[in-house]
């Protein structure tokens, strides 16, 4: 079966915003859960590979949906 | 007879506890309605004052009365520990086996902060969002004599300004007590910048290099070690400290997790503008215990309580219940001991912070002491 997509829905969430919902995610989801985060500010596409880079999770992908942006981010750790 | 149920005494609660009756008054004497609060203490917290409490301003008995002083005389209180919400029965279990039935449910649990998250926290560190943690951390700082204050920032956590504010009256408490050269201020933020509000970031940058307080972004406390007093993150960075400040990360009650209510946090999905439990339609859910992706914050809730408490009046009228939460938020922001500024933002509309002012502290200020007339539901 394949792993469900944990949706983080992050839009017009301007305090925490979406990469302190994805933290929360990560800390409190099992390793092998995918979010998939979704965004309506244009910063988030860069702060969050940025924070799973140095977090050593895993960026699956980063795209724009129309006005939105979807980072999918795997937990490997 | 219709039963509105409100599990928590805290501000949200407590707010559509009193607006519901005060509005359903005349059903209520008819005997045709019944409004119950569950409380698990006689006593209701003004959490914010724990700030100032830290910092030796206020006693912690001027954060506290008796819940049911504020709550109107027509509403029925119960104190006890809740264990477990039976959505099938349309019940409230308490743990002493009694059950309290509803056909309205408001959940208004909030949170807690669970320190014991980052291994060696609870022994090497210090909070200020409880009355115990607060007068720890009064003493510590009395008895301060010099050497790096570090402040760190757990996910996810209510009253997100705190932490600033924090480190600010921090910085002006120690120039007043002489301290101020002999210490540095470090400050750790989870992610890549100060704050999570843009705008505040960016006011806040220029401040901290004013002020030379150092600041660790990308921050996320992973675990403390209280005999070396070293702090790690999970993305890997160690730091010293020779007293460390937590705002350690919160989860929400044991009761939505005993209730299989919530998600792995113990945070309840709940509908960003109806305010009602995800996949039902007579719970509804306010403040800290919702899964929403806005501020945990007292502020949170008094605005949701204001529209669940329209709701829930007007669905016992016949109503839809269809009133809609714009996602407003308001926080004061204490800049330092004497000045502050304040923020406003909902869903659509991002916060603006102006000029710190000592009007806008001295609002505040004014504020903690009027604050008993917004559970009341006057303010």
């Amino acid at each position: 079966m394949a792993d469900a997509v944990k949706i983080v829905d992050g839009r017009n969430s301007f305090c925490p915003g979406p990469l302190m919902e994805l933290i929360k995610g990560i800390r409190q989801e099992p390793v092998g859960t995918v979010f998939e985060v979704w965004s309506s500010d244009k910063g988030s596409a860069n702060d969050i590979p940025e924070w799973v880079k140095r977090a050593g999770q895993e960026l699956v992908s980063n795209v724009e949906d129309g006005d939105i942006f979807k980072i999918q981010v795997k937990k490997i750790k | 007879m219709k039963k509105v149920v409100i599990l928590g005494g805290g501000v949200g609660g407590t707010i559509v506890a009193n607006q519901v009756a005060r509005q359903m008054n005349s059903d209520i004497k008819k005997g045709t309605l019944e409004v119950t609060v569950i409380t698990d203490s006689e006593q209701h917290v003004y959490q914010p004052m724990f700030l100032y409490v830290a910092f030796d301003q206020v006693i912690p008995g001027e954060a506290k009365k008796l819940e049911r002083e504020i709550l109107d005389r027509h509403i029925k209180m119960v104190v006890g520990s809740a264990d477990r919400v039976d959505q099938d029965k349309k019940t409230v279990m308490m743990t002493d086996g009694t059950a309290v039935p509803y056909d309205y449910l408001v959940i208004a649990t909030g949170s807690r902060p669970a320190p014991e998250q980052v291994a060696g926290l609870p022994e090497g560190g210090h909070l200020f969002y409880t009355e115990e943690g607060a007068l720890k951390l009064r003493q510590a700082l009395h008895d301060f004599e010099g050497g790096r204050i570090v402040i760190t920032v757990g996910v996810p956590h209510k009253c997100p300004v705190a932490p600033l504010e924090f480190t600010f009256m921090l910085k002006d408490w120690l120039q007043a007590k002489g301290l101020g050269q002999k210490t540095e201020i470090v400050y750790t933020y989870p992610i890549g910048r100060l704050h999570s509000l843009e705008p505040v970031a960016r006011w806040a940058a220029p401040v901290f290099d004013d002020q030379k307080i150092e600041s660790h972004i990308f921050f996320n406390p992973e675990q403390v070690d209280p005999a070396k007093k070293t702090i790690t993150s999970l993305e890997g960075e160690t730091l010293d400290y020779d007293l460390l400040v937590a705002i350690p990360p919160h989860t929400g009650q044991d009761v939505i997790g005993r209730s299989a209510l919530g998600d792995a946090g113990k945070w309840i999905p709940t509908d960003r503008t109806s305010l009602r439990m995800k996949g039902s339609e007579d719970i509804f859910v306010l403040g800290d215990a919702t899964d929403l992706p806005i501020s945990k914050a007292g502020s949170t809730a008094h605005f949701e309580a204001d529209v669940v408490a329209a709701n829930i009046v007007n669905l016992l009228n016949g109503g839809l219940g269809s009133i809609r939460y714009d996602g407003k938020v308001f926080c004061f922001i204490e800049t330092s001991l004497t000045k502050a500024t304040y923020i406003t933002f909902d869903y659509l509309n991002p916060p603006k912070p102006s000029e710190p002012t000592e009007m806008v502290h001295m609002f505040k200020m004014a504020y903690n002491r009027l604050y008993w007339l917004t559970p009341a539901g006057l303010l």
